[in-house]
């Protein structure tokens, strides 16, 4: 086990980037402790795969290095790190039973019998897979696949990381949530350093301790799941977390101030200075509540999803999504939009713009 | 309930149709020949199992059948590895990809009397390019018209020539429809190249190698023309195989009665060893 660092790291598929469009990844610097349980979220396509692969050694980065615990493996292959992998797809080893599939591993770096017999019972017990070892592997389910896939990255003990890359994507919806919860009791009964790649936000809340929320080949912010919730960095994450995700309201700065269709909107602090043109608004529908004082909107669309009640308004024709608990108002009704203060903030160019404070008129 | 409706049946008649008359009825003309004996004049004579009897216990039909079990099994023996071999030292992806599989694709193209004459002509020790190298370059005697090891020889090369490339596109097919995450799973697992061909590659390839198997098995224990063309059965009958018997039989010999019965044995080991090697082959599956 190890901790991980990787610095100044730089990823291009093309063998002469010109611009930083050409990078997967554009710059990363982060160190994953120890132990901890991260995940790395963000849309298709922002470099997660890519940083996973780069971690693995699958891959070897255009620029920057990765060091274990201030060992430098960038050019390691991927047998030498150390590290396991699961895969989005089940990969299993049809030919061979769970059992064999499971010492393989172990087999592979000549580890004696008596020791591949007792890690693969432990394993097998702590998976829940105990009763199918002598099972051939191309007969099982694919949640049980997985399982075994992901019993073989951790059936070595020495291992210093072990990834996911979206390994619940082909699970049934309701072996998702059994498989989550297992990878989570896994991760504390194990206590490897685990990364779990995925573009769902449910998965990635439930199962990390930190999250990092990727976009574009960039980290745009690391932070546990309450942190993410409530103080987003970006309006990215704002949008992507949440459901639906967070208000993002084109507005005007004049006099410290911000004004969303002519009105004030109090803040949760003060306006950092700083260059940039576009400023807007964030706030999660969560802290809008619908008053008789406030910002006028109409009723566009009213949405009951069982626990509360999504009501998306229009104020001009900037949407905003209000959460309430009971008595929606009718479709085409005028109502008054109120954002409760602390929880209101600023982003300048996409980036969180104002300081926590008491809030300032 | 259900209610039960046969009309369906009837959707099945134009196929029943169409095979009856291009397998059935035709079929059953040589099964007509092979119980009867003939001489024209559609004169029949009820010969009974006789022509089977006849055919099963002649050496000339136990020789022909030890040949053609030869012949095939020494091409499955060299094309099924080197395809295997050829496929996995193919490029995955990128610019040699179609160059390689059209070169590997132009071989079947050619019509199978046309590769008979070539190897013919390439072979023969005074004009052939191969033949005249051999023969007066290199000083090896070698002559297909009269040394039975030679038109031996020959004849393997040829068809290895003609129909590697049918194992090696499918075994080709095979392999690119591995995902790459299983060779990625094998690296971080530590598994040797061996590890990954017994344990990925081969697995993978399973069920389009039972399927190249089964086809050269059944073209090659069929196979006429090419050899006809080479060799005619030659020299004396060392690579007369079954077919070529076959037509020497009904149309040499005018023996219409034992030819049929011999066509009959013939297709009954074909569709033997085809059904037995393909039950034995998918028999996990369906576990």
């Amino acid at each position: 086990m190890a901790k991980i660092t990787l610095s100044k790291l730089r990823h291009s598929y093309y063998p002469n980037p010109t611009g930083p469009e050409d990078y997967a990844l554009k710059m990363i610097d982060l160190d994953w402790l120890d132990g901890g349980a991260y995940a790395l979220l963000g849309p298709s396509g922002c470099g997660k795969s890519t940083l996973l692969n780069i971690i693995s050694g699958l891959l070897v980065p255009s620029e920057g290095r990765i060091l274990f615990d201030d060992r430098d493996v960038t050019e390691l292959a991927p047998t030498e790190r150390n590290i396991a992998q699961v895969f989005q797809f089940p990969v299993i080893y049809d030919t061979m039973t769970v059992r064999d599939n499971l010492a393989f591993p172990l087999r592979n770096r000549g580890v004696d019998e008596d020791r591949v017999k007792r890690r693969v019972a432990e394993i097998a017990e702590m998976l829940e897979v105990t009763d199918i070892l002598d099972r051939k592997a191309s007969a099982l389910t694919p949640d049980n696949k997985q399982k075994v896939s992901m019993g073989r990255g951790l059936v070595r003990d020495d291992v210093n990381v072990v990834m996911f890359d979206e390994p619940l994507t082909v699970i049934d919806p309701h072996l998702k949530w059994k498989l989550r919860s297992k990878l989570k009791e896994l991760h504390q009964r194990v206590r490897a350093t685990m990364i779990y790649v995925t573009h769902d936000q449910t998965e990635a809340l439930t199962f990390a301790d930190q999250v990092v929320v990727m976009q574009d080949g960039e980290i745009v912010q690391i932070g546990t799941p309450v942190e993410l919730f409530e103080r987003p960095a970006h309006t990215f994450v704002g949008h992507f977390i949440g459901s639906p995700g967070m208000n993002i309201l084109p507005c005007d700065v004049r006099n410290g101030g911000a004004l969303f269709h002519g009105q004030h909107v109090t803040l949760e602090g003060a306006i950092q200075p700083g260059e940039g043109t576009r400023t807007e608004i964030g706030v999660r529908p969560e802290f809008v509540s619908l008053g008789t004082t406030g910002i006028e909107a109409t009723v566009r669309k009213v949405a009951d999803v069982g626990r509360h009640i999504v009501v998306e308004t229009l104020v001009g024709d900037t949407r905003v999504a209000a959460i309430i608990k009971d008595r929606p108002p009718e479709v085409g009704a005028t109502v008054h939009l109120d954002f409760q203060p602390q929880r209101t903030r600023l982003y300048r160019d996409g980036w969180l713009a104002t300081s926590l404070a008491e809030a300032v008129q | 309930m259900k209610t039960v409706n046969q009309k369906a049946w009837f959707l099945v008649l134009p196929v029943l149709f169409l095979v009856a008359f291009n397998a059935l009825i035709p079929m059953m003309t040589v099964v007509n020949y092979s119980v009867q004996e003939t001489f024209g004049d559609n004169l029949f004579f009820w010969e009974g199992l006789g022509w089977f009897e006849q055919i099963l216990r002649s050496d000339r039909f136990h020789a022909a059948l030890g040949r053609q079990f030869l012949f095939t099994g020494l091409i499955l023996l060299i094309e099924v590895p080197l395809g295997v071999i050829i496929a996995l030292s193919m490029p995955r992806s990128g610019f040699w990809v179609p160059i390689c599989l059209v070169l590997m694709a132009l071989p079947m193209l050619i019509p199978w009397n046309v590769v008979g004459a070539m190897w013919n002509i390439f072979t023969l020790p005074d004009i052939g390019l191969l033949g005249y190298f051999l023969n007066h370059t290199l000083g090896i005697n070698y002559d297909m018209t009269q040394d039975p090891l030679a038109a031996w020889i020959t004849i393997i090369t040829m068809d290895v020539w003609h129909w590697t490339s049918l194992v090696v596109l499918l075994a080709y097919a095979g392999l690119v429809s591995i995902p790459d995450a299983y060779y990625q799973a094998a690296k971080i697992d530590g598994a040797s190249n061996w590890a990954v061909f017994r344990f990925i590659q081969l697995p993978k390839m399973k069920n389009v190698l039972t399927i190249a198997i089964l086809l050269r098995f059944m073209d090659s224990f069929n196979i006429y023309t090419e050899p006809f063309v080479l060799t005619g059965g030659g020299p004396g009958n060392s690579t007369t195989l079954l077919s070529i018997d076959l037509v020497k039989m009904a149309l040499g010999q005018f023996d219409l009665g034992p030819a049929a019965a011999m066509s009959l044995i013939y297709f009954a080991i074909t569709l033997g060893v085809s059904w037995l090697f393909y039950t034995l082959m998918t028999k996990d599956d369906q576990k």
